[in-house]
Order: structure tokens, then C-alpha cells, then sequence
């Protein structure tokens, strides 16, 4: 596959993570070599880091935690309660990706609801969404939209697509959230000692270099990287020489697929359908601005003014210590929870409902 | 013999389903993942568990007839859609069952073929099936010998299933089981895998996409019992279907006194395919194949099958995808092909395609 | 939620494209970008174009990744 095994190579990989070794490692001889914590915030660098054990590359002293990069994840309970409610509506069809359908609500998933006869169907597409919504004008179909900046602007396209076709049975259903704020979230807590962050790299496509200007004011170096093996290595050599020479800048090593202002077409969408307000994330509790609604304007096609849904409280469980773990200040092993009434088929937070997330692999790697 | 409570090669989810409090089957126990387990082994065999059946091999080996074994399977085939690119509901069903046979050392010899059939179904898309079988029994060297016929209402089932039996005469002298593997022993698989599972989820269109991979779906007796005879040392076979190359290696390791490493770099996978798994998430490893056996041998002798594998059309591609290692006990690791190290685990669901 | 690969235009038809990779081919929507033609490489995430992939870039990346010698 072009543009993708170039970026696995074992040879190439080999170097890099010597180099890393090399910068991270006290100097031959030289005692005490300090830790560096660094944190990546996508769902899908957390996939890639797992599927390709990056892990044996780096070395003891060097640390990357698993952030609140799942936006499937960090869907909190009363969302999902709402989309089983919404699927057993008469002649309402839900779609959704196909990561939605294991997300725990709070006595059932829409992959159990499906079982039962719910007509729930995957799409790979917001587009397929629309088109089924298209072929079926006796039935309302709701689309469950979830995902950061780099979902949300083609799921706005759907909407205004939907407008131009003047349909009347389209719906989105809006989980969309935007990671800065839930980043900011991270850094105002004192107890979080993060040097630097591996910036996703799709999120980075739309909203380019310079959607990272706020992290300025902490004092903290972050480091745009591709999704590939090699991306994410060469991404924590980036932050290490940033981190050893006292920079704190934005960079960027996924160039080709990184503008410094982004992608300025998606962005203009993005502001012309959602507007931002609060979200509940899971293990996390509410953030404020971390969200996408959907504005005025297309309230025809918003799913919680048709269908008269009510943001619910946050119910977190206070014992679940994802939030904890998601700043990398505890470990899974703190977790009362962890490996007990918490595991990979009763997931309660984020971390465990991620096969990938910091708990789920604990849970994978322990002792039998 | 594999029980299938049923199977749609739907994309299924992670489900909190203890088996003792589980009201409702779902579609995750028929996925040949971790809850088909369970489900076997706290209900059926709990239910009418006997020491052959509680073996749980591809084929019950019965010694009918004094000093002759015999090796009796049964299946039954569900897949949707009923075409697919490479093959239908009826070649499948022919190769799924001879297979079944040929991984317990086995002759295939003849099959039972039921229908139980959708009202309104065509007669074309049946005649189609028909020729399927036909053309693949003979292909196979099998004859299918008995059936049955029903018809149920419009809903009752998804325009065809298919359920067979086989029946066959062992040969291998050696006994092919789990408990024969040791610390040394290669892991060989005659080609490329994950082609199948790709294939049918192409086939739903559901997700839009055009081209792209074909089944693998192929009679893999012959090849089978080509190693068999000139190898005396296979420890075990078995074709990994639902659940792919992770679920049948966990079979293997679960428990076990030593574990499982596989080399991402050694593990055949067609272009189409893996770019199809790339774009959707899915990992090749837990996707289902029809046209493939994973044989664990002796090393000494390895190279030896691999080398008669790809003598055979259906084993152009073979590979020595793994080892049995004393270290990872009762585990499944991947050495990726990064240099890195992951467990592979038993899949708990049909693949998923992801978009996080 | 980001996964999205790689893929090669080989049609266009106003806001719409086929691409390809690896034989495997879909239609998707180009209407996040402009200026695209036929040949050229898009990051393909949820059917949709969200990016051009710089093939000068992806060389030049490459190129940093040989020259780490440890």
C-alpha cells in the first residue's frame, strides 16, 4: 500500500527507536536519567501504538500515556440510553459507525438492541446515512455523529447536503466534541506532569498547525505525527530534542498531510452547521466548549430538537478512575474498579470500553 | 465438529454477556470468538457432554468398526450475502464440511446436504446453488449421498441455510491433537489469509465499496492429505474460519503449558485485502478464511510442508507464520513487523469496521 | 476518530471521485477540497477527501527517516 508500508519499515523503525535511546537515555556512565511523560490524544495513535507494540521501541524512560483521544469512548451513558430509546421509535431507522454499536448505555449497547430486532445499521459514511434516508421517506433516520474535528466537518456536509435535497426524514444526532478543550482540561490540573504531546494527526488536517496556538500558554511542546509506526516515533524524537533543548513549540512531522492553517474548506463547514457548547465526557465529567451542537439554522436536521431529547445530568460513577488515568496520574491497578466489576465485557469508563485504551491493555497483559 | 449457533458475518460488538446470567443469544455467540466458547462449554456440553463430543475437534473420530476410524462431522451454513465474489452458499458448504473432515486426518468420503429454504426464494438462485455443490463435490472427490428439504415462511431465514454432515475414513496414524504440541513446533499456513471475511463484508455493500478481495473458499483435502502422507509428525490441523488465524491460535494456547508467537512479517496477505482491512480497521488477523488450514508441526519438518505445500495450486503461497514458544504461556503474541510485540487475542465479536 | 488511509483518484465527477487502493475502490466526496485531479493521492476518512497527500513531503519525510542513523 503506497504511502503506508514506507512508513513500517523495521529497518528505518530500528534507527529511530536507537535514536530515541540515544536522547532519552542518560549519557554512557551518567546516573539518574529523568522520566519523560508524554501524552498522544487520538483514539487512533492509541490503536496504532498497541497494534504495532511500539512500546518494546522506547525506552524504560520514556512514557507515553493514552489521553481522552476516543471520542467513541468518552460517549457518556445517557447518550447511548437516548439512541436505544430512538431506535425503538416506530419507523425510525438509526445508522451509525460501526464503533458506536459496543458502547455500554446504562443496562444495554445498540449491538444488543440490534439482536432484538431494532433496525440499527452500520455505515462506513454519513453520506450512506443520507442515501438510506433518501430510499426511505416512510421512515425518520437518525444518524449518531460522533467523532472530533476531523469527522464533524463531513458529517456537516451531510446536513447541508440533506438541506439542498429539502428531505424531511434526515437526522443527526450530535456526540461530536472537539479536543483543545479537553486538552486545556488536562494541563489546568497540577497534579498532571506531561512533557510534551503527540498531536493527532487527522484532527491536525483540518484544523492545521495553528489550532494548537492555545497550548502556548502552558509552556509545552506538542508535536504533530501521522498515524503510521514510523510517524509516532519520529514524533516522540521531535518532542525529546524539543524537551532537551527547553522549546516549547507546535510541530509538525506529518507533513504531508498537514497544512500549517489546515484545511480551511472544512473548517468554514464546520462553523456553518455546529456551533460549540458543553459535552459530558465519560470518566471525565462535563467540559465546557468540548462540544458540537448543531446550529439554528439546520434544526430541522437536529435529532435532539425533532425528537425532543434532554440533556441528562452526567452520572459519573464515582469510582470509575478513568479520569484519573486519562491524565496519567493514576494507574489501572489504583482503580477499584479495574479487573473486578470493571473489565473488557462490563467496561464502566473509557479506558476499559477501548480494547486499546490504558485499562484494556493492563487488563490484556495480566497475570492470568 | 464446531457448533455455529448462528452466524451473520454482520459486524457484531462487545457485549457484557455472562453466559449464567444471559438471557437472549446474541449474534457475538455465533461469531466463533470467546462467547461461542462459553457458550459450548457452559451450555451444550454442561447440557449433553460426552467424551468424544467433549473433545470439541473439527471431526469426531469413532471407531465404528474395530482398528477403523472414521471421522463424522456436521455444519451448517448461513452466510449472508448467499453470493459472494469468489464462490455462494453452496460451495461453501461442500468445502466447509470436507475441510472439517481433512483437518482430522480424514478421507473425505461422502456428505449429507439440507435446505431449509426461504418462501420465494427462485428456482435460478437455487439452481445455482445446486450446480455449486455439484460442481465442488466433484471437485472435492465427495459425494453428497442424503438430504432434506424444507420451506419456511417469508422471515423465518435469509433465502437459503444449509446444514451437512460428512463422513470420512482416517488414515493418519499419528493422533492430531492439542496435547501432542510442543515448545519447537512450527506453525504453517498454506496462504493468504482474511480474503473470505473481506469477500463476504464486500458482498453486503453496505459499506459501499466496489472490487476488491475474493473468498478463498476451496476444498483443501488433497493438499491436506499431502502433507499427512509424506510428514509423520503433524501435531494438529485446524481451518481457521469465524474468529480468523487469533481465534484458532487461542484455541490452541488457552490453558496451555506454552504459548504461541506469530511473525506479522511471515503472515500472507494479499494487497486487496489488506488495504480493505486498513481503510475499515479490522484487523486480518480475526478475519474468517475458507480456504485455509493452519498445520502445527514438528520443526524438523516445517520446511518439508511447506515445500509440499506450495506444490499445490491451493498452497502457492504457504508460510511458516509462527512458533510454539515455553515463553507466554497459555498467550498469543505477534511480533509485528515494526519490530514491536502485542498480544493477539481471542476475538470476542466478528471484526468491526472502525472509524477511530 | 481519525483512521483514514491513503487513496488514488482515478475518477472524478464534480463533487464526487472513485479512489482506490490496493485494487479495493469507493466513491467518495471531494467536497472538502479543492483542485483535485485525477492521479492525485487524498487521506480518505468516513467517505470523504479531508486532505491532499503531499507526495513531495511524503519523499521528503522518508528521506529524514534514512538519514537517522543511530
Amino acid at each position: 500500500m503506497k504511502y503506508i508500508d514506507e512508513f513500517r519499515s523495521l529497518k528505518l523503525a530500528k534507527n529511530i527507536s536507537a535514536k530515541i535511546a540515544e536522547l532519552a537515555l542518560p549519557a554512557r556512565g551518567g546516573r539518574g536519567g529523568r522520566r519523560y511523560n508524554f501524552m498522544e490524544v487520538c483514539g487512533t495513535h492509541t490503536n496504532t501504538f498497541y497494534r504495532f507494540g511500539l512500546s518494546k521501541l522506547l525506552p524504560e524512560n520514556v512514557r507515553l500515556i493514552s489521553g481522552p483521544g476516543c471520542p467513541v469512548c468518552v460517549t457518556d451513558e445517557s447518550y447511548i440510553d437516548n439512541a436505544i430509546i430512538l431506535a425503538g421509535l416506530k419507523d425510525t431507522i438509526i445508522t451509525t459507525f460501526g464503533d458506536m454499536m459496543k458502547v455500554p448505555g446504562s443496562s444495554s449497547t445498540l449491538y444488543r438492541e440490534r439482536a432484538k430486532g431494532r433496525d440499527i445499521r452500520i455505515v462506513y459514511s454519513s453520506l450512506d446515512a443520507l442515501k438510506i434516508a433518501e430510499d426511505n421517506p416512510a421512515k425518520n433516520v437518525v444518524f449518531l455523529g460522533i467523532g472530533f474535528e476531523t469527522t464533524a466537518p463531513t458529517v456537516a456536509m451531510a446536513i447541508i447536503e440533506a438541506k439542498k435535497k429539502n428531505l424531511t426524514n434526515f437526522f443527526v444526532y450530535s456526540a461530536h466534541k472537539i479536543i483543545p478543550p479537553a486538552m486545556e482540561a488536562i494541563l489546568k490540573d497540577k497534579n498532571v506532569a506531561l512533557d510534551g504531546f503527540i498531536l493527532p494527526a487527522h484532527v491536525s488536517s483540518i484544523i492545521g498547525a495553528d489550532g494548537y496556538k492555545f497550548l502556548h500558554k502552558f509552556k509545552i511542546p506538542g508535536v504533530i505525527a501521522g498515524f503510521e509506526p514510523l510517524d509516532m516515533l519520529e514524533g516522540i524524537v521531535m518532542l525529546l530534542r524539543e524537551v532537551k533543548s527547553g522549546r516549547a513549540e507546535i510541530e509538525n512531522e506529518y507533513t504531508r498531510g498537514v497544512k500549517k492553517s489546515g484545511n480551511k474548506v472544512a473548517q468554514v463547514v464546520l462553523k456553518k452547521v455546529f456551533v460549540s457548547t458543553y459535552a459530558v465526557w465519560r470518566g471525565i465529567g462535563e467540559i465546557p466548549k468540548s462540544g458540537l451542537a448543531i446550529r439554528k439554522e439546520f434544526a430541522a436536521y437536529d435529532a435532539e430538537k425533532h425528537f425532543g431529547i434532554r440533556r441528562k445530568k452526567a452520572a459519573v460513577n464515582k469510582y470509575c478512575l478513568c479520569g484519573e488515568v486519562i491524565k496519567g496520574v493514576k494507574m489501572p491497578e489504583d482503580c477499584k474498579l479495574f479487573a473486578k466489576s470493571c473489565n473488557p465485557e462490563n467496561p464502566k469508563g473509557p479506558c476499559m470500553v477501548s480494547s486499546e485504551g490504558t485499562c484494556g491493555i493492563h487488563y490484556k497483559y495480566k497475570e492470568k | 465438529m464446531r457448533l455455529n449457533v448462528t452466524q451473520y458475518p454482520i459486524l457484531a460488538t462487545q457485549y457484557n454477556n455472562k453466559v449464567n446470567s444471559m438471557s437472549t443469544i446474541t449474534l457475538a455467540h455465533g461469531s466463533g470468538g470467546k462467547l461461542t466458547h462459553e457458550l459450548i462449554k457452559k451450555m451444550i456440553l454442561k447440557g449433553y457432554g460426552n467424551p468424544v463430543l467433549n473433545r470439541l475437534t473439527d471431526s469426531a473420530i469413532i471407531e465404528l468398526i474395530k482398528g477403523r476410524r472414521f471421522a463424522f462431522t456436521t455444519d451448517s451454513f448461513v452466510v449472508k450475502p448467499v453470493i459472494f465474489k469468489g464462490g455462494d452458499i453452496g460451495k461453501l458448504a461442500v468445502c466447509g464440511t470436507v475441510n472439517d473432515l481433512a483437518v482430522s486426518g480424514a478421507t473425505p468420503l461422502y456428505i449429507s446436504c439440507s435446505f431449509i429454504i426461504e418462501e420465494g426464494l427462485s428456482e435460478k438462485l437455487l439452481n445455482r446453488f445446486i450446480g455449486s455443490i455439484k460442481k465442488e463435490a466433484a471437485t472435492a472427490g465427495v459425494k453428497v449421498v442424503t438430504g432434506d428439504t424444507k420451506v419456511v415462511e417469508k422471515g423465518s431465514c435469509d433465502k437459503i441455510f444449509i446444514n451437512t454432515s460428512g463422513i470420512g475414513v482416517v488414515k493418519y496414524k499419528r493422533d492430531l491433537s492439542v496435547n501432542r504440541i510442543k515448545p519447537g513446533d512450527k506453525i504453517v499456513i498454506n496462504g493468504t489469509i482474511a480474503d473470505h471475511g473481506a469477500a463476504v463484508m464486500l458482498a453486503r455493500n453496505d459499506l459501499g465499496f466496489k472490487d476488491g478481495p475474493e473468498s478463498d473458499c476451496a476444498s483443501l483435502n488433497r493438499l491436506i492429505l499431502t502433507v499427512l502422507r509424506k510428514c509423520s509428525n503433524v501435531k494438529f490441523m485446524r481451518d481457521p474460519t469465524r474468529g480468523g488465524v487469533a481465534a484458532v491460535m487461542n484455541e490452541i494456547a488457552e490453558g496451555a503449558s506454552f504459548g504461541i508467537r506469530l511473525f506479522e512479517d511471515e503472515i500472507p496477505l494479499d494487497n486487496g485485502t489488506a488495504s480493505f482491512c486498513e481503510i475499515l480497521g479490522i484487523d486480518p488477523l480475526q478475519m474468517g478464511n475458507e480456504g485455509k488450514v493452519i498445520v502445527v508441526i514438528e520443526a524438523r519438518e516445517a520446511d518439508k510442508a511447506l515445500r509440499l505445500m506450495k506444490k499445490d495450486p491451493l498452497g502457492r503461497k504457504a508460510a511458516i507464520i509462527g512458533e510454539v514458544t515455553r515463553e507466554y504461556k497459555g498467550r498469543v503474541v505477534l511480533k509485528t513487523k515494526v519490530g514491536g510485540e502485542r498480544i493477539v487475542d481471542m476475538p470476542v465479536l466478528e471484526a468491526l469496521p472502525r472509524i477511530c | 476518530m481519525c483512521l483514514g488511509i491513503p487513496m488514488r483518484i482515478i475518477s472524478k465527477a464534480g463533487d464526487k471521485a472513485i479512489v482506490d487502493s490496493g485494487g479495493t475502490k469507493r466513491e467518495i466526496s471531494v467536497s472538502l477540497l479543492k483542485d483535485i485531479n485525477i492521479g492525485d493521492y487524498v487521506i480518505v476518512h468516513a467517505g470523504f477527501a479531508i486532505e491532499r497527500l503531499d507526495e513531495e513531503r511524503a519523499k521528503e519525510t522518508l528521506d529524514i527517516f534514512k538519514s537517522i542513523k543511530p
